[in-house]
């Protein structure tokens, strides 16, 4: 056993250097922002948002770019030796505040001589990260039950479509949420029969219910919508719920305290999840299904239902996701509105290892790429925004490079469950 | 509800002698899987499809509303809309019958061919749209094959078109024989390096194709909004490129209107190029065996990781191909809305035609002609195009399930062979 | 008073195959018995509709007297049945107690786990039958024979009063297995009744009150180990006059073909599988390795045929330094290998068994021409294979998964022995097979050897290690604790090597 001991350390050895020589490449390219025209210019960060009203302005954060730059390369200059050479002893937050540190200095090189909104940027990273997050949770009820679910995309879609329809006629919010659900639970339905009743290749199941959400949701808006615009037009987008006095706390307020109320459902969901699948019987049972379905079986534990009610959640999740990009932020349907969101939540939940709260960590990453693509392109650092938009993307394909080996999935996901 | 699915099927399969017709057509050849199924598939989605677009025109949901009052009406419009939709798909996809025997006579009666032309045009429409699906069924096929899921052929079609669009533009004063093969090449390579990036991270980090493939698409269409808009755009401004040569067009088989062109006939042959590489080459077994059983590929000194990058690379470059094949034959510039979805149209022409250089170029045949009709139906019969995209998601669902055909039909169960894939992430 | 258990006419069939055919079986109250019989006899399948998990197709099962239904493992659970499975039912990344927790939660509030509750019920099943366990560890972190006591644990946790034991020994080593008939004993003691299945004659008569043999689906017998002799359960067993020793002529000891040294090896955690271990096969001779499953056996193998990087050492076959050569250098430099997984490894399952066949030559003359395969030239291979190795199969174009797992094997013996072979590498040639299958791979393994090639043999089946081999090394954690003659093996001898305890210290142990 003294051996084994031996052998981990020694690969602990190998991810210390590899985590420090990453933040020392980081310290080189914030170094390398340097000589770019930044001497005695300064960098504002604006830290009121006028998002929602404001009650108490915040002092603008003023830098001088060119020593602000110097500090934080120098900064991570320093970690990356010590975390070479000693190493920290959280070196996974090591890195996650090295990669938070570099982005600082990005945005204090692009804000050189100009201002920005931080609190502005937080906000719409959280707002661009909800549907993500969502997505995210949505896959993590399927895959720990052991059902990959790559439809979540399509799900979103029909959820959008269905919400603002219901919520067009309704002329009630509420029950275009709803109906959201209920029309992502409809695919789920059907992805859960195909895979569990049938066992169809999950990923050729959740690929024909992406298309058939594309097409159905396409169809269905030039073959009705078009025709009936009313049932476009559901109203303004749902307002954002002020938390009393906590709202007005600056910077703080606008980012935590004042936001839609699907942002608040998706913050409590994090937290029932997590409880729900580490501390309850019925979360134990789903995670015992998505590790070792005959181990759960011999049990007394039906596989077949955990899996299709998890599967079920997944889809009125999805279903919710959708809805909050309908009638939750733009108001009306678009065609493909989803624009990739559902897949960049199953990146973000591979990120995050299943977990809800690593999930929501890499949602953020994405929303906040999202949001900083936005704002460059106001700020015209001289990168087109059509590049730029790539970044999510190629984001997703470096963090599922660098994770999928160091994630572990549930140990049956994807296999269909047959009993003998 | 689903615990004992299995035992009642082994219990049908073994105590039930007698067989209905369609079983003694095709199960006693033992073609289901290759033959009815995709056939059933088809006809059932088509039926589905029907009552979709009965059910989304308001003539006949009104008609409906009254089915008390007069139910005999409600059921005559049901009939006549979903008729009418059909019939202009059908005219749409091969033309009216009654306008080819009058060409026909005029031909030759007066040896005028330009109504002949005219009369056949719809059947050339649909051979132009079905050259894209050939290539780009082939390309989601071969990975298959190689137990990789390519669903990056749409991503892969707007490279290939981005650079064989580049290179027809660009280049000058070339004969059409060095300018038309260089300009399909590089189609083919674009499209070959876009398909190899996500080959390369499954193979080095077992980061999964299908999510890596999707990212790829994005990039895709946002470096192709970038071009069209900045450094490839017509000098005008215009988000679209400027031309290609005239040397560098994959030249029409008939005169104008006729728009079919020599692409088609590429199609055929690399169908069957594919076919004789997969399985009648050395390499061709490696990537079946990769695809069939990557261990047992492993074991029998087949270098995997090498095997999947080549895959996808060949994948990739039969997506660019199509690509290439539509800039070089069709549009001959470079569009923002470029393909209108022939890459995602793939997966399902891949599963349908199991798979299968021939089985694909069936199914393209089949979706090339509907797509055609489509077009018409949606003019005649305003029934939006997208109900394609339907149709094609129900028969990959039914072709990927044939346990819910045989539920149906009523047919028996058939061995599983080679082809299909099964795994998680990976 | 009646029996605890009685089966009346249970048949089951799955398509093709009667696996039972009317078996009527009685258990004890307080006893002892043993289901013997070959792979494929039906063991398993009785035991499992016993437990649920089949639904037999006609006869009654009779708990107490009483007539019962079992649709599940719900209805076996509530009837007082556990069933220890040959594979174990753990899930890895749950810790002893969620495991056995699992099904039967312990819940705070109706809704949340309450896993201290749990673990004191396990304590108290451990001390009172003698399962020494820690509640908090990690399945995956647990070695085989603990997670065995976990599985024992679970189904008392569940106040089982029939215990169903599938090939407990599999895993073991005659010591561990010594340990569990102790548990067996306490079990009993305290009113538990055991099924025990097992294909393995001696422990038959060293543990059962009673031993029923099945063969071919049918009851065949039912003795006890006062009556019944290895060899009068054998032939009840196969139905015919089996000889249990091979006959084998002195080994012809050649050159050295394959010489390993220092070798060392990581698994896929990165903990080291195999550590410093040396040894050589000459011509003409077996060297068998013996040691309990997952010791670094498959690791040694995969890094021998190059399927494995190897750390540090050194390989050498024929001379030739292979440490770092390709599968198919290793391959080509004269090496056979039948793998430990047939079907994942060595088969592709849906090509036809004519591909199969060459495998992993389709790419050499006369096979391939340049690129392209010379498909009249495989066929012809093909066929004269499937005759000469007597390959059941109606088809050479047939999907492999066709075919038994005996004719799946000579499949692969077929390919690798077609060869001018100079090594083979044979790992656990013979799991699963059937006697008559068995008895085949054997005499064709003792052929190659006479014909003058060099086997490595890895098998924890220490009756096929010592029916084969003229000299045995065992394993242990990734060490060769001692390699001996043949002749000088002993059943005592190689179990304690097994267990990690060396020669000549007695009183050390060594993990």
């Amino acid at each position: 056993m003294a051996e084994i001991a031996v052998e981990r350390k020694a690969l602990f050895d190998r991810k210390r250097v590899a985590f420090g020589i990453v933040l020392l490449v980081m310290a080189t390219l914030t170094f390398l922002l340097l000589p770019a025209r930044s001497e005695g210019l300064t960098s504002t960060f604006v830290l009121t948002s006028r998002r929602g009203g404001v009650a108490i302005e915040a002092p603008d954060l003023v830098l001088s770019t060119w020593p602000t730059l110097l500090v934080i390369g120098l900064v991570l200059a320093l970690g990356g030796i010590w975390q070479a050479i000693k190493g920290f002893k959280h070196s996974d937050l090591t890195v996650a505040l090295g990669v938070g540190l570099m982005i600082m200095a990005f945005l204090v090189w692009a804000a050189r001589g100009a201002s920005v909104n931080l609190t502005g940027i937080f906000v719409s990273s959280l707002v661009r990260a909800t549907p993500i997050a969502l997505a995210a949770l949505s896959g993590i009820y399927s895959e720990r039950s052991g059902v990959v679910n790559i439809a979540i995309e399509g799900m979103m879609l029909m959820g959008a479509f269905a919400a603002v329809v219901v919520a067009s006629i309704t002329d009630n919010m509420l029950l275009g949420i709803v109906g959201g659900m209920l029309a992502g639970m409809l695919l789920a339905l059907i992805h859960a029969v195909l895979s569990i009743r049938y066992r169809v290749d999950q990923i050729v199941s959740g690929a024909s219910l992406i298309i058939l959400a594309l097409g159905t949701t396409s169809y269905l808006q030039r073959a009705v919508l078009n025709l009936n615009p009313e049932l476009n037009q559901p109203g303004p987008a749902i307002a954002a719920v002020p938390i009393p006095v906590l709202w007005k706390i600056p910077v703080l307020g606008p980012v935590l305290f004042n936001l839609s109320p699907i942002i608040y459902t998706m913050f409590g969901l994090l937290i029932v999840t997590r409880i729900l699948m580490n501390n309850t019987r019925w979360g134990l049972r789903v995670r015992s299904v998505g590790e070792h379905p005959r181990a759960a079986d011999t049990l007394g534990i039906n596989v077949f239902r955990t899996r299709y009610i998890s599967v079920l959640i997944s889809g009125a999740i999805a279903g919710l996701a959708g809805a909050y990009m309908s009638i939750g932020s733009a108001a009306r349907f678009n065609e493909g509105m989803s624009a990739g969101k559902g897949f960049l939540g199953l990146a973000a939940m591979i990120f995050g290892n299943w977990n809800p709260g690593g999930a929501f960590f890499g949602s953020l990453v994405f929303g906040f790429f999202d949001s900083l693509q936005e704002k460059l392109a106001l700020l015209q650092v001289g990168v087109a925004g059509d590049l730029l938009g790539m970044a999510p993307y190629l984001a997703t394909m470096v963090v599922l490079a660098g994770f999928i080996g160091r994630s572990r999935m549930p140990a049956a996901d994807g296999q269909p469950y047959e009993k003998e | 509800m689903s615990e004992k699915p299995a035992i009642s099927e082994t219990a049908e399969t073994t105590a039930e002698p007698k067989r209905n017709f369609l079983q003694r057509i095709f199960v006693r050849s033992g073609k289901f899987s290759s033959l009815l199924l995709p056939i059933l598939a088809v006809f059932s989605a088509l039926v589905i499809g029907a009552i979709i677009i009965a059910v989304s025109t308001p003539d006949v949901l009104s008609a409906w509303k009254g089915l008390f009052q007069d139910p005999l009406g409600a059921l005559s419009i049901t009939w006549i809309t979903v008729r009418d939709a059909y019939a202009a798909l059908l005219e749409g996809s091969f033309g009216q019958p009654t306008r080819i025997v009058e060409a026909f006579e005029t031909w030759r009666a007066t040896g005028e061919t330009r109504p002949l032309l005219d009369a056949f045009r719809p059947i050339s429409e649909s051979l132009v749209l079905t050259t894209p699906y050939i290539f780009a069924g082939l390309a989601v096929a071969l990975g298959f094959r190689g137990g990789l899921f390519n669903i990056g052929a749409e991503g892969q079609l707007f490279v290939g078109g981005l650079a064989s669009a580049l290179v027809g533009y660009s280049l000058t004063n070339l004969p059409w024989y060095v300018h038309l093969p260089l300009a399909l090449l590089a189609g083919i390579a674009a499209g070959a390096i876009w398909g190899a990036i996500p080959g390369f991270l499954k193979a080095r980090t077992g980061a999964h194709e299908v999510i890596n493939t999707i990212m790829m698409n994005y990039v895709a269409f946002r470096l192709t909004d970038y071009l069209l808009l900045g450094p490839m755009s017509r000098p005008d401004g215009m988000p679209m490129t400027p031309l290609i040569s005239p040397n560098a067009y994959l030249p029409t088989l008939f005169p104008t209107p006729m728009r079919v062109h020599v692409g088609f006939l590429l199609s055929l042959a690399v169908a069957g190029l594919v076919y004789w590489f997969l399985w009648k080459t050395t390499l061709g077994m490696e990537i079946r065996m990769v695809g069939a059983n990557p261990k047992a590929a492993r074991y029998s000194g087949v270098r995997v990781s090498s095997i999947i990058v080549l895959t996808m690379a060949l994948s990739g470059a039969l997506g660019g191909l199509a690509g290439a094949s539509q800039i070089l034959g069709v549009d001959h510039q470079m569009v923002r809305t470029f393909s209108s979805g022939f890459g995602f149209d793939s997966i399902a022409l891949a599963l349908l035609g199991n798979s299968h250089p021939v089985g694909v170029v069936l199914a393209s045949l089949l979706f090339g002609f509907m797509r055609a009709g489509a077009a018409r139906m949606q003019s005649l019969a305003n029934v939006p195009v997208e109900i394609i995209r339907i149709l094609q998601a129900i028969v990959i669902i039914f072709v990927a399930a044939p346990e819910i055909m045989r539920g149906i039909y009523r047919l028996k169960a058939i061995r599983k062979g080679e082809g299909a894939i099964k795994r998680g992430w990976g | 008073m009646a029996p605890v258990l009685e089966l009346r006419g249970v048949s089951k069939s799955f398509p093709g195959v009667l696996a039972n055919d009317n078996i009527d079986l009685t258990l004890n109250q307080g006893e002892i018995l043993a289901l013997l019989g070959e792979n494929g006899a039906g063991k398993t399948t009785l035991m499992n509709i016993l437990y649920g998990l089949y639904t037999l197709d006609d006869g009654e099962i009779f708990i107490r007297g009483q007539e019962v239904d079992i649709h599940d493992s719900n209805d076996a659970i509530e009837q007082g049945i556990g069933m220890v499975h040959q594979h174990f039912m753990l899930v890895p990344v749950f810790t002893v107690t969620e495991n056995v927790m699992l099904g039967v939660e312990s819940t705070r509030a109706g809704v949340f786990l309450d896993r201290e509750t749990a673990a004191k019920r396990i304590r108290e099943i451990s001390s009172r039958f003698g399962l020494q366990v820690d509640p908090n560890a990690m399945i995956e972190d647990l070695p085989v024979g603990i997670q065995q006591r976990v599985e024992i644990i679970k189904i008392l946790y569940r106040e089982a009063e029939i215990l169903i034991f599938d090939e407990p020994t599999a895993v073991l080593t005659p010591q561990e297995a010594e340990e569990l008939f102790k548990v067996f004993r306490s079990l009993v003691d305290q009113g538990k009744s055991l099924i025990f299945i097992t294909h393995k004659l001696k422990e038959v008569l060293a543990i059962a009150d009673r031993i029923a043999v099945l063969r071919d689906g049918r009851l065949a017998g039912v003795t006890t180990p006062k009556e019944a002799t290895e060899a009068s359960l054998a032939k009840m067993m196969v139905g015919r006059e089996v000889i249990l020793r091979v006959d084998k002529k002195p080994p012809q000891l050649g050159e050295v073909v394959l010489e390993v040294e220092n070798l060392r090896v990581q698994d896929e955690r990165g903990l080291r599988a195999v550590d410093d271990v040396s040894l050589q096969v000459r011509e003409g001779e077996v060297l068998g390795i013996a040691g309990v499953q997952g010791n670094g056996q498959t690791e040694l193998v995969e890094a021998l045929v190059g399927l494995r990087k190897i750390e540090s050492g050194m390989v050498k076959i024929l001379g030739k330094d292979t440490t770092h050569a390709l599968p198919r250098e290793i391959t080509e430099a004269g090496t056979a290998h039948v793998p430990e997984d047939r079907q994942q490894d060595g088969l592709v399952l849906s090509f036809p068994v004519v591909d199969n066949l060459v495998l992993n030559t389709y790419y050499l003359p006369p096979f391939a021409k340049g690129i392209s395969l010379k498909h009249d030239e495989i066929e012809k291979a093909g066929l004269k294979r499937v005759e000469l190795f007597d390959i059941r199969t109606p088809s050479i174009f047939l999907p492999t998964s066709n075919l038994s797992g005996g004719n799946q094997q000579k499949v692969i013996v077929a390919r690798e022995f077609s060869r001018p072979i100079r090594l083979l590498i044979a790992s656990q040639p013979t799991r699963g097979l059937d006697i008559g299958s068995i008895e085949y791979i054997h005499r064709r393994i003792l052929q190659k050897r006479d014909e003058g090639c060099a086997v490595l043999l890895v098998s924890p089946e220490l009756d096929e290690i010592m029916g084969l081999s003229d000299r045995i090394a065992v394993i242990f954690e990734g060490n060769i604790l001692g390699i001996m003659p043949a002749d000088e093996a002993t059943k005592e001898r190689l179990g304690l090597l097994m267990a990690g305890i060396q020669e000549k210290e007695p009183a050390a142990v060594v993990a």
